[in-house]
């Protein structure tokens, strides 16, 4: 890339609350593994304020640090003065696709299937037919590697389809009214998740009358600075919801759930939207958040489970600052057996699509995961979002501990029942 | 600045790898500076080694080439002292990072400079163990940086500064020599000769780079009674500090609180902090169970003897640990308040505390900026905030004035200019202000015995040392 300069693109109120004090620096995955500030927070702030005010020109290598960025939001969680950094990035990156010429591999990456694949659930499902048969002969060798550990983390069939509820049933009873946002990878990878939220809505005392299907929230293209595709789709979710009779949406994915809590944001310049993104986002919750309603026959201690450990999910802890549900229920249900994990809360290098388009630190920031699930002895890792579970599970099996089972919190919920 | 020659880069990359080294100028700017951002200058190059040998063979051929050596840690220094003003290579810590043992039969840590030093509490904490000093910035700053700064903290008041808990350390010379100062991690406490380790702490990176340190772990103590006391003025709870430290109590943690911080804090935080206050005091009590319910009450009458309105007390732990949070993140939450600020350390003698915070509110109002307060008060460790907008020049030239007004005072009144962040560039010009000629002949003399050609972090600290601006003109800041 020749240096381009960018036009003004941060909102200056915002980002100005940063006064480089640097207490985020050590909460950053990318910068504990490289030790490079231009991995932090604060050197990216310090980057996109230098673009922000054309003190210098957007270069391949800065950008590169910038594409590096998690989006995990931690750094917002520790941050004294409150700055919105996951806003600020959005807005970088928006500023930099704007400009920036992408290698085609790279453009077809996340303009094909980043964007478009994942969030197209019957794509995606034609998609994964060839590659799991490639997997079952062991013909993943001959791809090229960022392919290869593409299809490396797709999960294994399920082996039953589970029906999600069909949209819109009947209002049945006088309970509050649940929506459940089904998810577009969810529905082709984990349908069973799904089904195991709306278990988990309906023994917590809500009626589930409406499943989003598979539409896209738009989080995928929000993150990655996509935002006028990621205001469609907002609008579009919100239209859904709004024709429904629905107190509460449900959302099972992390990622999902703090970007719809964070539609408004999407709408800062248009008062009508924002309004209506505002109410939606009030009615958003994630599975975790209802889980103690749940009751007590669900509760009820198993001494006989294994030792199980808890992953924070980025944006479920990070972004929606929810720790302590999922802690409550599971020490609840397992006493001694559940055990904490070291560095719960850095990212696994999931990140929404991060694992196929930064593959490298994403395998190095799994591998960190990994030891750390090992050194708890727990046979069983619980976390909330399914982005963290496939990436994990790689990471495991990478580390040879393929018979450490993850599974999501609904999943595990309702299988604690049994 | 000259670009460091690449055959010297090939070296540096032979030793600590290709991706470890950062030369080109957009990979530096974010090194330009630390905490303090009032100058800036970025270094001609950043090596991440990953050993000690690695530091060595790194500075080795930095002597060699006769490059100026910046040791970093996570840059949260306040006062520029990792600021690179000639340019030179820095040699980041950030990657050697791991707390290497724990030996809690003989209290001991034995870790890397780049650990961060909350870990190595989270490390010791199952042996009932901590280490005691606690800068606010512990969550991110680097034991190897405390070293350096010979850091302070909330908890220092009863337990001590960094040097009281470090027990020896490793450093690379300028010229690439290994050696060891004070205790050696299978040795006994107490060594003989003069002792290098305490000259070594405090030099701010100029005697040479940290590789390894031994530190010492203190007890978790049995209880703690912490208190938040509400004051209509500053000069009430000044009163309260004097009587509370004269009555022969030693609190674990004495701070102070004044009107403007509590109100940048509470709208981050929302801890329930009266908004109407002129201060408040956060007073910790700590030790063995037995005897702390009387000096709790001592405390109490003497808060209410000066006019405090309302005493509470932390009722659980988590309480406690959300009201550290509130003081500890309490510099950064003033980016609530303004874009920049820039903050001094000055110490005065408790008894002078009054008078100082007349005059910084006196010195507020003239320059017409604001100076929030947010200070280690059982120690008489002012820090005042001085806020500004670094777009606008003229609050810049203001800010620093204000700054040395303060500072200045602090000499007047008995005290130093620093009592933790140190001197960097920042504050150089008062080094002749608060020592003799001959003071400062000795402390030169003394660099010059670990460091002789002046390479190692040079521009530091002493009077006469260049500034960024004598470098390269058009960096001067517009004061």
């Amino acid at each position: 890339m020749n240096s381009i300069q960018l036009p003004p693109f941060l909102d200056r109120k915002k980002s100005d609350a940063c006064v480089h004090c640097g207490l985020c620096l050590q909460v950053c995955p990318t910068f504990l593994e490289t030790g490079n500030e231009n991995d932090s927070p604060r050197g990216r702030i310090h980057l996109m304020r230098g673009l922000d005010e054309v003190k210098f020109p957007l270069t391949e290598s800065i950008a590169d640090h910038i594409d590096r960025c998690l989006g995990c939001r931690a750094c917002e969680a520790v941050c004294p003065s409150g700055v919105e950094y996951g806003g600020m990035l959005e807005a970088t990156r928006h500023a930099i696709t704007q400009h920036r010429k992408m290698r085609l591999p790279q453009q077809l990456l996340q303009k094909v299937i980043v964007e478009r694949m994942l969030t197209w659930p019957n794509g995606l499902r034609l998609a994964v037919i060839p590659a799991r048969g490639m997997r079952r002969l062991g013909l993943t060798k001959l791809l090229p590697q960022r392919l290869r550990k593409m299809v490396e983390l797709i999960p294994q069939k399920p082996t039953r389809f589970p029906q999600a509820p069909s949209s819109r049933q009947e209002k049945t009873e006088a309970k509050v009214a649940a929506g459940i946002m089904s998810g577009c990878v969810a529905s082709v990878f984990f349908p069973g998740t799904n089904q195991a939220t709306v278990a988990v809505a309906e023994s917590s005392g809500y009626s589930v009358d409406v499943d989003s299907g598979s539409r896209c929230c738009g989080a995928i293209h929000a993150h990655s600075g996509n935002l006028p595709e990621a205001r469609k789709r907002a609008q579009a979710m919100i239209e859904f919801f709004e024709n429904t009779e629905i107190d509460i949406v449900v959302v099972n994915a992390a990622g999902c759930g703090s970007t719809m809590k964070e539609y408004p944001q999407l709408f800062n310049n248009n008062s009508e939207w924002k309004q209506r993104a505002d109410q939606f986002s009030s009615k958003v919750r994630d599975v975790t958040e209802i889980v103690e309603y749940l009751p007590i026959s669900l509760k009820k201690k198993r001494p006989d489970h294994p030792r199980t450990t808890y992953h924070d999910a980025c944006h479920l802890c990070h972004a929606q600052h929810i720790t302590e549900q999922p802690r409550a229920l599971m020490q609840e249900i397992l006493g001694n057996n559940f055990i904490e994990l070291p560095e719960s809360d850095v990212c696994c290098g999931s990140a929404g699509s991060y694992n196929i388009t930064q593959p490298e630190l994403a395998q190095r920031l799994g591998a960190r995961k990994a030891k750390n699930i090992i050194s708890t002895g727990a046979k069983v890792v619980v976390t909330s979002n399914i982005g963290c579970i496939m990436q994990i599970r790689a990471s495991l099996q990478s580390a040879g501990a393929q018979d450490i089972a993850i599974i999501h919190i609904a999943d595990w919920t309702m299988q604690a029942k049994k | 600045m000259k670009p460091v020659p690449t055959h010297v880069l090939r070296q540096l990359e032979g030793v600590v790898g290709k991706t470890n080294v950062i030369a080109q100028p957009d990979e530096l700017i974010v090194y330009e500076c630390d905490a303090y951002t009032l100058e800036r200058n970025a270094p001609q190059a950043v090596v991440l080694p990953g050993s000690t040998e690695e530091v060595a063979e790194a500075v080795r051929i930095c002597a060699h080439n006769g490059l100026p050596i910046i040791p970093r840690g996570a840059g949260t220094s306040l006062s520029g002292t990792v600021l690179a003003v000639d340019g030179g290579v820095v040699v980041a810590t950030t990657r050697m990072n791991r707390v290497l043992s724990i030996d809690p039969r003989n209290r001991r840590a034995l870790v890397e400079p780049g650990c961060v030093n909350i870990w190595v509490t989270r490390a010791a904490q199952q042996h009932r163990l901590h280490y005691a000093p606690d800068p606010s910035s512990q969550m991110a700053c680097t034991i190897g940086g405390n070293i350096a700064t010979n850091s302070g903290g909330p908890h220092t008041l009863k337990y001590g500064v960094t040097t009281n808990h470090i027990l020896g350390f490793q450093m690379v010379l300028p010229d690439g020599q290994i050696i060891w100062l004070g205790t050696e991690p299978d040795g006994g406490e107490d060594i003989f000769g003069p002792d290098l380790r305490g000259a070594a702490i405090g030099s701010e990176g100029m005697f040479g780079v940290v590789t390894q340190a031994l530190l010492r772990l203190t007890p978790i103590p049995q209880e703690y009674r912490t208190m938040l006391a509400i004051f209509e003025t500053v000069d009430d709870a000044s009163r309260a500090v004097s009587q509370i430290i004269a009555s022969g109590i030693v609190p674990a943690a004495l701070e102070m609180m004044d009107g403007i911080i509590i109100q940048a804090v509470e709208e981050r935080y929302h801890f329930g902090f009266p908004l109407d206050a002129g201060a408040i005091l956060i007073i910790e009590l700590d030790g063995l169970t037995a005897g702390l319910g009387r000096q709790t009450e001592q405390t109490i009458s003497f808060c209410l003897e000066n006019n405090a309105r309302q005493v509470r007390q932390a009722q659980t732990e988590k309480e406690r640990n959300e009201l550290w949070k509130c003081r500890k993140r309490a510099f950064g939450a003033v980016g609530k308040l303004s874009p920049n600020f820039m903050t001094h350390d000055g110490v005065v003698p408790r008894s002078k505390l009054p008078e100082m915070m007349r005059f910084i509110s006196d010195v507020s109002a003239r320059h017409g900026l604001q100076i929030p307060n947010v200070f280690h008060a059982g120690d008489g460790n002012v820090h005042p905030l001085i806020l500004y907008n670094e777009r606008d020049p003229a609050q810049i030239r203001r800010a620093i004035a204000a700054g040395h007004e303060i500072l200045r005072k602090c000499i007047q009144l008995g005290g130093s200019v620093t009592g933790e962040h140190g001197i960097g560039v920042e504050k150089i010009d008062f080094m002749a202000e608060q020592f003799t000629p001959d003071d400062l002949d000795a402390m030169h003399a003394l660099r010059n015995v670990f460091d002789p050609e002046e390479r190692c972090n040079p521009h530091k600290m002493f009077p006469g040392s260049m500034r960024c601006a004598d470098f390269v003109q058009r960096k001067q800041i517009p004061a």
